[in-house]
């Protein structure tokens, strides 16, 4: 087991809250939200998500709570040798969803992120923004119970950005959760939400609970 | 409303998420599977063929003994023929004697020597079928003590030991073809533990996003099942096909060699829709290995 690398992390979101969790590079964001979207547990300290405790959630449970939560990854984790369209798919298919109700809602959402005219194209010939917003459609696409985003705009120009940011906050709006892990100041200015701040593998700050206090 | 264009779009099928049709081992693995299959129903047919023989020598000749009788120095042959068929008809348990024909006994040595090639002069012991009733305790030896004391030159041999001793051996042969259907079978099943770690070890990544977003085991072991179903049939196709190819071949060949130790390849329409039935097996034995294989080994996953 290698060293710690977040400790003393206590915090709690709520259900419809819009998070940013901000800190430097090495603070510890991408390792908590690895956490949170379920692909590795912690070594200790308790995580109840939707109700239930990740450290002694039996392995098959996990599945009925990763459908509840969309994640955008950093590093897009994008399918290369499957369209756009059937990257988008993918949760629904994981799902059993019907594939003429696929084929529709994937359609219309990437369209909505502006790439109607990629439907069909594979990862490789999209550019780096291009690829994100497929991976965010992707996030999005089961309309899930908590989306968790890392650094989502990172490729993004600023119109661009902003305009995903509106696509989140209307998602949050209709009750999806939404922590988005990012170093852009800019962005959480324009855009102002809640900050959880990291440092160092702790809690520097958090919006929400200095309120509280 | 729906677009033609659109229409279109969801008629088509849905990719495979995991691109294991790409890997090596899909390249390779129907060719294992092909060579697999090949010998499995060389083997298998094999098998049939000792195990119908072996049947039909037990049933066939179990209650016979042949008595062998040498030329005489001084009695022409019917003469001697005479004396054991008197001996022969005081004795109990006899049921029939047969004196088999000088002409079918050198029948019995062309066969062997090829026609035409029996000297005129070879000097052939006359032979003589006796059916013996089952369960009246007559045997090779006591019958031959009995006839020597009469007529010098005279043996009996007895069919039942030697057809058992063959039935053995034919039944040994049986086992031994059938040991090496079930080794091929244990490296089919090997082979397919081998590439199903290695597909889940080189799309490890893919598995996890999977996993990430929501897939069961289930969905994606079913992604290896399937694959292993289609390069086994395919794989089970191609051996078969070979090995049809060379079993007329060699039911050529042995019809050509006029000869009893010729196999008679097969074989009833039942034992056909055996060796047919390989090429499904090797499919259904690859789906449920590989199936089990990825479970057990997504299990190990976070």
């Amino acid at each position: 087991m290698g060293p710690e690398v977040l400790h003393d992390v206590s915090f709690e979101i709520h259900p419809g809250e819009f998070r940013y969790l901000v800190g430097p590079s090495g603070a510890g964001k991408t390792s908590l939200l690895r956490l949170m979207y379920l692909a590795q547990r912690p070594s200790r300290g308790l995580i109840s998500m939707f109700g239930s405790d990740i450290m002694i959630a039996r392995r098959g449970d996990l599945v009925a709570l990763r459908r509840k939560i969309g994640v955008v990854f950093q590093d897009y984790r994008l399918l290369n040798h499957l369209s756009a369209l059937d990257n988008v798919a993918l949760p629904l298919r994981v799902a059993g969803a019907n594939e003429a109700e696929i084929q529709t809602h994937v359609s219309e959402l990437l369209a909505w992120v502006g790439l109607a005219d990629h439907i069909h194209a594979l990862p490789e010939s999209l550019s780096g923004g291009q690829k994100q917003r497929v991976a965010i459609a992707r996030a999005v696409i089961t309309r899930p119970r908590l989306l968790l985003a890392d650094e989502p705009t990172g490729n993004l120009d600023e119109v661009l950005g902003q305009r995903l940011i509106r696509l989140f906050e209307e998602l949050n709006k209709i009750g999806t959760t939404v922590v988005i892990a990012t170093h852009n100041q800019n962005l959480v200015a324009r855009n102002p939400h809640p900050v959880l701040e990291l440092g160092s593998g702790e809690v520097q700050a958090d919006d929400l609970s200095r309120k509280a206090g | 409303m729906i677009c033609p264009g659109r229409r279109a779009d969801m008629a088509r099928k849905s990719p495979a998420v995991l691109p294991l049709g790409r890997d090596a081992p899909s390249r390779f693995l129907p060719w294992v599977f092909a060579l697999m299959v090949y010998l499995a129903v060389l083997a298998l047919t094999g098998v049939l063929i000792l195990h119908s023989a072996v049947e039909r020598w037990q049933r066939g000749e179990v209650d016979t003994l042949t008595v062998q009788l040498m030329p005489g120095e001084t009695e022409s042959d019917e003469v001697r023929i005479a004396q054991v068929r008197n001996l022969l008809g005081n004795i109990e348990g006899v049921l029939e004697v047969r004196v088999v024909p000088q002409s079918e006994s050198l029948e019995l040595i062309e066969r062997w020597l090829g026609s035409g090639n029996v000297p005129d002069d070879l000097p052939l012991p006359r032979l003589m079928d006796i059916d013996v009733a089952p369960g009246s305790g007559l045997n090779a030896e006591s019958l031959a003590l009995h006839l020597k004391a009469s007529i010098p030159g005279v043996s009996v041999d007895d069919a039942r030991e030697w057809i058992d001793r063959l039935a053995e051996f034919g039944r040994s042969l049986e086992l031994l073809a059938l040991a090496v259907v079930i080794l091929i079978g244990l490296a089919a099943v090997a082979t397919v533990i081998f590439t199903t770690r290695m597909g889940i070890s080189i799309h490890r990544n893919v598995i996890e996003l999977l996993h990430l977003i929501g897939a069961r085991d289930g969905y994606v072991a079913a992604q290896f099942q399937r694959q292993a179903m289609i390069l086994g049939l395919r794989g089970g196709v191609i051996g078969i096909v070979f090995a049809v190819a060379t079993l007329y071949g060699l039911r050529h060949v042995a019809g050509r060699l006029e000869t009893p130790l010729a196999p008679d390849i097969p074989v009833a329409h039942w034992a056909w829709a055996i060796l047919a039935a390989v090429p499904i097996a090797t499919a259904l034995i690859a789906m449920l290995t590989a199936r089990m294989t990825a479970l057990r080994e997504l299990a190990k996953m976070p």
